[in-house]
């Protein structure tokens, strides 16, 4: 009985994180396009939870939903079309990647289905998480170390990456702007070229 | 079974998102598509551990560090299309067909 409930929940929420996993390239919001995703990733930590992952289950629906948010600010930010108005189809080359996509499921599937799959399931009643703390802490802490430092790397290279950037950094790093009066305080933000009050500024 | 069945809804997801990166024009969307690829590869993750190993906490571990990749990628990502975007107001992938300075 409780295999088979397993299955049906298993069954229902990966149709559904499919189903969501779809509607991210279909619909025609952006914003929508990352909710979307975001559901999708919940169903696959509603699986994880189902097969008794209780930790990553719980951490992949509460990184998600950080991610996802974060994400829609991008998409706010950068992209055409946020509100969803407006038919969205930004697409290149279609065809080949449809033809890739069905190859990679169907070369997938295939093997999952030719493969001879193990069937060892884990025991319920076993302390999962604390398994896991177990191995984070003992056998496998430089690995659990390593990709500590490999975020922080990460972090260090997208503040890098996104700042102003030069040989020796941006050139007007550190300057400020010489006042309107000789000694007065500094102008503040250069204007724009052509910008409205930029005009009378070279006069005097 | 169960196994299987995950396995194929993974595989799916791995489908769909390789369609979506190499598909969309847009850069956002396209890091959904590598998402949706990891999203398939963390399910398989957790199906494996669940299903076919006994319980390993290496394989938990694996999707942990599958995590990692999804966040590192996010990161490094959207700081490449802000950086891309200063150099070329660029927010397409056709709008950086040459890659020179």
């Amino acid at each position: 009985m409780g295999g088979a409930v397993t299955l049906a929940a298993v069954i229902l929420l990966g149709l559904f994180a499919v189903w969501s996993g779809c509607r991210v390239f279909v619909v025609d919001s952006m914003v929508r396009a990352s909710f979307s995703l975001m559901l999708s990733f919940f169903c696959t930590g509603g699986i994880a939870l189902v097969l008794h992952a209780d930790y990553l289950g719980a951490a992949t629906v509460f990184m998600m939903a950080v991610e996802m948010m974060v994400m829609a600010i991008f998409m706010i930010m950068f992209m055409m079309n946020p509100a969803g108005l407006n038919p969205m189809v930004m697409v290149h080359q279609n065809r080949l990647s449809i033809a890739a996509g069905a190859a990679a499921f169907a070369l997938l599937a295939g093997a999952v289905l030719l493969s001879d799959l193990p069937d060892r399931p884990v025991d319920p009643a076993r302390d999962t998480t604390a398994n896991l703390g177990t191995e984070l802490l003992g056998p496998s802490m430089l690995i659990f170390e390593t990709a500590g430092v490999t975020l922080l790397a990460a972090m260090v290279g997208a503040v890098v990456l996104s700042s102003h950037r030069g040989r020796f950094g941006d050139t007007d790093a550190g300057a400020c702007p010489p006042g309107l009066t000789e000694g007065g305080p500094p102008a503040g933000r250069r204007p724009e070229e052509g910008g409205g009050h930029g005009h009378g500024g070279g006069n005097g | 079974m169960t196994l299987a069945i995950v396995l194929l809804f993974a595989a799916a997801l791995f489908g769909i998102g390789l369609y979506g990166a190499m598909s969309q024009q847009s850069f956002v969307m396209l890091m959904m598509g590598l998402e949706l690829m990891l999203n398939g590869a963390l399910l398989a993750t957790v199906g494996f551990w669940s299903l076919a190993l006994d319980g390993a906490p290496e394989a938990q571990l694996l999707a942990i560090i599958v995590m990692a990749v999804m966040a590192v990628e996010m990161a490094v990502g959207f700081a490449l299309v802000v950086a891309v975007y200063r150099a070329r107001q660029a927010d397409m992938t056709e709008s950086i067909g040459t890659m020179k300075e």
